[in-house]
């Protein structure tokens, strides 16, 4: 049987927790930065090499 | 002359490779963080830290990833200033960006790790110094690059910074048996240094940060190459 997560950070969880959050948000900029930069230039050459 | 990877040097060819390796990548990277975080969190808290033991499962992945960007980097960087490359400096630009992400994570980890377990924020211990100087690189090569309006001699400055900074790798591995620090020494690889139960969320999440990290540098290629294309043809349209 798979073990269970045990989420209680206890009185470490104002040093835990945040590790894990700002993880997750530079995580999320640089997901949405490199999939925006990808779209944006892919968009700018398709209408640049139909030109 | 030393071949470079096909894929290397031919855009065509590396476009039509990353287009499926990126989200393949994805997915794996997203996969094994979620059986990473579920062993991590499954783990019993550490008989002297406690629960923080938990940080070192995003903190010791981040801290392995900076210094193995930039080492991509590094070699980026050689072939595009030795081979002139256009696909080494993209990869090389793009590197630094995710270099400095996983850099700047190392740090804030470490020190929200430090303060409980060391009873400081920040300590200018070698091997958070060192690292602090590896940040410093990553940002100094990416100013660089921005502030040279001709981008053929940004990409040279930058790529010879970028090898140059390369000394710093080293410095920051071996800093902690080099000088006294209060940072524990390297156990992720040394047999029977971490215990089973914590070595395997340590060891999963470490693979989801390199396919992590292959899949968004793969992405950031891609863009790279679009926006040079769509500046060439800009250009040769404003030649008419």
């Amino acid at each position: 049987m798979a073990p269970i997560p045990d989420l209680s950070a206890g009185k470490y969880g104002a040093y835990i927790w945040p590790a894990y959050a700002i993880t997750a948000a530079v995580f999320a900029i640089l997901i949405a930065g490199a999939l925006g930069h990808a779209r944006r230039w892919k968009k700018k050459a398709e209408e640049a090499t139909r030109k | 002359m030393i071949p470079a990877p096909a894929f290397l040097a031919n855009p065509e060819r590396f476009m039509a490779f990353s287009r499926w390796a990126a989200p393949a990548l994805g997915v794996i990277a997203v996969v094994l963080a979620l059986v990473g975080l579920w062993l991590g969190w499954s783990a019993p808290p550490d008989y002297q830290q406690g629960e923080t033991v938990r940080i070192m499962f995003i903190h010791v992945p981040a801290a392995i990833m900076a210094m193995f960007v930039y080492a991509c980097l590094g070699v980026a960087s050689f072939l595009a200033l030795v081979y002139r490359h256009v696909l080494a400096d993209c990869a090389a630009q793009s590197a630094a960006v995710l270099g400095t992400g996983f850099t700047g994570l190392a740090l804030v980890t470490g020190s929200l790790w430090g303060r409980p377990m060391w009873g400081a924020w920040w300590v200018w211990d070698a091997r958070l110094t060192s690292v602090l100087v590896l940040f410093l690189f990553y940002v100094a090569y990416l100013s660089l690059r921005a502030s040279i309006d001709d981008e053929t001699k940004g990409s040279r400055a930058a790529a010879i910074l970028a090898l140059v900074g390369l000394i710093n790798l080293p410095i920051v591995h071996f800093s902690v048996y080099w000088w006294n620090s209060l940072h524990q020494g390297s156990s992720m690889f040394t047999p029977g240094a971490l215990a089973p139960v914590y070595a395997w969320p340590l060891y999963v999440m470490l693979l989801a940060y390199l396919a992590g990290f292959g899949s968004l540098w793969l992405v950031r290629i891609r863009g790279e190459v679009w926006r040079r294309r769509a500046e060439a043809a800009a250009l040769r349209a404003a030649r008419g």
